[in-house]
């Protein structure tokens, strides 16, 4: 028998679902809430700060695990919720949620590459 | 030969018909933010990699009335995201026993609470001072 791919998603579903629970309000507040109203300095959020993070190893892993997470938890619950919307699922929806977390994960990890090591 | 019709029964709007069914689906729809906050990172990311200048547009972007209006609203889905998770956490976990006694749901969904409040405090204090 085939063994089904379904643990591998749904890990990936639930790592990034607990991830986006513990410090996804925090996250957004922070960085397209309070930065952008200027509750907090513009300095926390500007060019030099981000470029810093984003050529430390561990902004770079931040960064990653983030975006990573955040896209298969969000794609795999909505490729379930479709069915909710009485919206037939298939191999194609499926490929297509999936494909396209793995391809943000892949442009995520080009970009922080590109940005290299400061 | 034709393919047989089954009678399906139709399904639009059913979760309008009962509180439970629509927490549900705003539940399931927090989805939305959190593609739409991974997506907007994305973007940011791009922007950062393309330079100075690009990077300074994306932020003023981001200050745009209508952009704070939809972050905002993303911020309130995600943190009811975030209590949900919370609050189904004793069904979702296996059992746990400590001391020979099953840890009572209210101490879980409290745990995951807790830990949520101090990895926050965690990601505002680096945010802010590292």
């Amino acid at each position: 028998m085939k063994r089904s791919n379904k643990p591998i998603f749904w890990s990936l579903f639930g790592a990034g679902g607990m991830l986006s629970a513990l410090i996804g309000p925090m996250l957004v507040f922070l960085t397209v809430v309070a930065v952008p109203l200027g509750l907090v300095s513009k300095q926390t959020m500007d060019y030099p700060r981000a470029l810093a993070f984003a050529q430390s190893g561990i902004g770079k892993l931040a960064v990653l695990v983030v975006i990573s997470l955040f896209l298969f938890h969000g794609l795999h619950r909505l490729y379930h919720t479709l069915h909710d919307f009485g919206v037939h699922i298939g191999p194609g929806a499926k490929a297509l949620c999936h494909g396209l977390a793995i391809l943000g994960t892949l442009v995520a990890a080009y970009l922080l590459v590109k940005l290299g090591w400061g | 030969m034709s393919a047989p019709h089954t009678y399906t029964r139709p399904i639009a709007g059913w979760w309008r018909r009962n509180p439970f069914y629509r927490a549900y689906i705003v539940r399931e729809m927090t989805c939305v933010a959190v593609i739409a906050y991974a997506l907007e990172l994305l973007v940011g990311l791009a922007r950062l990699a393309q330079g100075p200048e690009a990077f300074e547009t994306w932020l003023a972007r981001l200050a745009r009335p209508w952009a704070i209006v939809l972050n905002c609203v993303a911020l309130l889905l995600i943190a009811f995201h975030a209590w949900t998770w919370f609050e189904v956490m004793p069904k979702t976990l296996p059992f746990i026993n400590v001391g020979g006694r099953r840890v009572p749901d209210r101490a879980i969904v409290a745990a995951g609470a807790i830990a949520a409040v101090l990895a926050s405090l965690l990601v505002l204090f680096a945010f802010l001072y590292r």
